[in-house]
């Protein structure tokens, strides 16, 4: 790999402001989807102390469809010098779009770029019902739509199933992930699941979805917005907050990732195999340095993929380590989702997960980490391009 | 085990080649009760799902032949929340991956046949079951796979 001093983004741009709506669940939002967004990004910005009529760029994924052009003309901002979407349906782009802003900024083509995600499913598509779907369908999803694989969780099972039967991942290993993520909701006014607290015996005896996915092991559906503001670092010290630097970001996925039918080569992975080494080089950190880590569920099969292709315990080790003690702030050996994350505080597509990093790293977390100095992101799992962040303070520069 | 004739029943979506013509042979041989996949034309690799060009070679020459070999069950699940309204009343359902070692490895979808909430293995060995949607228009057969 040819990376010369200037071919990085460490440490050169900084997260300066979040901001969400109220999370709904889906269908329940008294407001559109283009108004939460707006909504969304003005909390950002007053987070931030930027007018929002300075954002110069827009970044987002998951096939958003709040229009760029119309969200800078919706807001008067002065000039749109940056509008990006990564590819990819689903969930898989949201810390990349963290990553193309920083990486916008750095470049020189925009000077405060906003990250966003706008929902409302009851307004538009839902990820987890098939209405949408033609009666007749052709090219490469012929090949398994007609079998009955019209969800997410459908597509992903199987993925789980071969996990569990290559390396013994066991159910409780899953559970963990579940229980750990209601854990914290309880402490987030901001959690659709607060008041809501699951223990081992509710989620052993909730219903299957798609075997081996349980009820708790599967996302929710929400309706809300989120955003995040950034700006290049040294902008960053003059705002509000404590500026939450960028140290690196990743995209992508292995060799044929996305051989249709199921023919992946490498099949029971999350897709970080390939991106985690390239993440912890630009951010100069091991996973040993990592203080809490936001990992995309969509569901909690592929978090365990997830945390073992970022280093945090091998396959051997993932029954043992992957426990609700070691998962929960604040004394866990690795707080996991520390807001809630997609399953119990918001499924805003894992916008809410990179939030939640950079709310650690300011001390602003509902489930705080003590002196957090690094927190890792990643988005996807299972999907391509599965993308990932690792955000720090001002001591990790 | 269900009354259906077919696994699943009917109002789901149904295949129809693709516009292109990229998989249009791989359609009418099932009508034919044959299971073929992509073969190249000069480094005789398997190749599935169907694309253009050989991933390995890059030869545009990939020809439709059948599977050899056997197929083994490589992974499962069981559906049992309905996702569609044709599918309110037909789950649980599982749907299987098969792999065909003699063939590169490589793996086709489709559902496993006898009772949806029998014990699935995977490593097992299993035959292809050719189900035939005659009433359908166009025409189309899934398919689906029994155990031996």
């Amino acid at each position: 790999m040819h990376r010369t001093q200037d071919r990085t983004i460490r440490g050169r741009v900084a997260v300066a402001g979040v901001g969400e709506t109220t999370y709904y669940k889906h269908g329940k939002s008294p407001d559109a989807q283009f108004k939460l967004t707006l909504m969304a990004i003005l909390a950002a910005a007053e987070d931030a102390g930027v007018d929002a009529r300075e954002i110069d760029g827009f970044a987002t994924y998951a096939d958003d469809a709040n229009d760029a052009g119309r969200l800078a003309t919706a807001l008067g901002c002065r000039e749109l010098r940056f509008a990006n979407m990564v590819f990819g349906g689903g969930g898989g782009g949201g810390s990349g779009a963290v990553g193309n802003a920083a990486a916008a900024i750095h470049a020189g083509f925009a000077d405060c770029v906003v990250v966003y995600r706008g929902l409302a499913q009851g307004q538009g598509a839902r990820f987890g019902q098939a209405g949408a779907y033609p009666n007749k369908i052709a090219g490469e999803p012929a090949t398994w739509i007609p079998y009955g694989i019209m969800s997410p969780a459908q597509m992903f099972a199987m993925r789980t199933t071969r996990l569990m039967h290559e390396h013994g991942i066991e159910r409780s290993t899953m559970r963990s992930i579940a229980l750990a993520a209601y854990h914290h909701a309880q402490n987030n006014p901001r959690a659709v699941m607060r008041g809501r607290p699951l223990d081992e015996s509710k989620y052993d005896e909730s219903r299957w979805i798609t075997e081996p996915f349980k009820l708790f092991d599967c996302c929710l559906e929400n309706d809300g917005a989120a955003a995040m503001i950034l700006v290049p670092a040294d902008r960053a010290k003059d705002l509000k907050k404590p500026p939450c630097y960028v140290l690196g970001a990743a995209q992508g996925a292995e060799y044929r990732s996305s051989a249709g039918s199921h023919n992946n080569p490498d099949y029971a992975t999350s897709s970080f195999k390939t991106l985690a080494p390239r993440l912890y080089e630009m951010a100069g950190v091991k996973p040993s340095d990592v203080d809490v880590v936001q990992s995309y569920e969509n569901f909690t099969g592929g978090v365990v993929m997830s945390l073992i292709e970022h280093g945090f315990c091998s396959y051997e080790e993932a029954n043992e380590f992957i426990t609700f003690e070691n998962l929960i702030a604040p004394e866990g050996k690795l707080p996991l989702n520390t807001s809630g994350g997609n399953l119990a505080e918001c499924y805003m597509h894992g916008l809410e997960l990179n939030i939640e990093a950079v709310r650690q790293i300011r001390g602003e977390s509902s489930n705080p980490v003590a002196g957090a100095n690094v927190a890792l992101v990643n988005s996807g799992p299972m999907v391509t391009p599965a993308t990932n962040v690792i955000v720090g303070s001002e001591a990790t520069l | 085990m269900s009354e259906r004739a077919t696994v699943l029943p009917t109002g789901i979506p149904e295949p129809v080649p693709s516009p292109d013509g990229l998989d249009a042979a791989y359609w009418e041989a099932t009508r034919r009760h044959e299971l073929v996949a992509q073969r190249c034309r000069s480094c005789r690799g398997w190749q599935w799902a169907a694309e253009w060009i050989c991933h390995r070679c890059h030869n545009f020459e990939l020809d439709f032949e059948p599977i050899p070999g056997p197929a083994i069950l490589f992974s499962w699940e069981r559906a049992w929340h309905p996702v569609h309204p044709a599918l309110a009343d037909a789950c649980p359902y599982v749907v299987v991956i098969v792999e065909f070692p003699e063939a590169d490895g490589i793996r086709m979808i489709g559902n496993l046949v006898g009772d949806p909430q029998q014990r699935v293995e995977i490593g097992a060995t299993v035959e292809p079951v050719f189900e035939d949607h005659d009433e359908a228009e166009p025409a189309f057969t899934l398919v689906q796979w029994r155990r031996l």
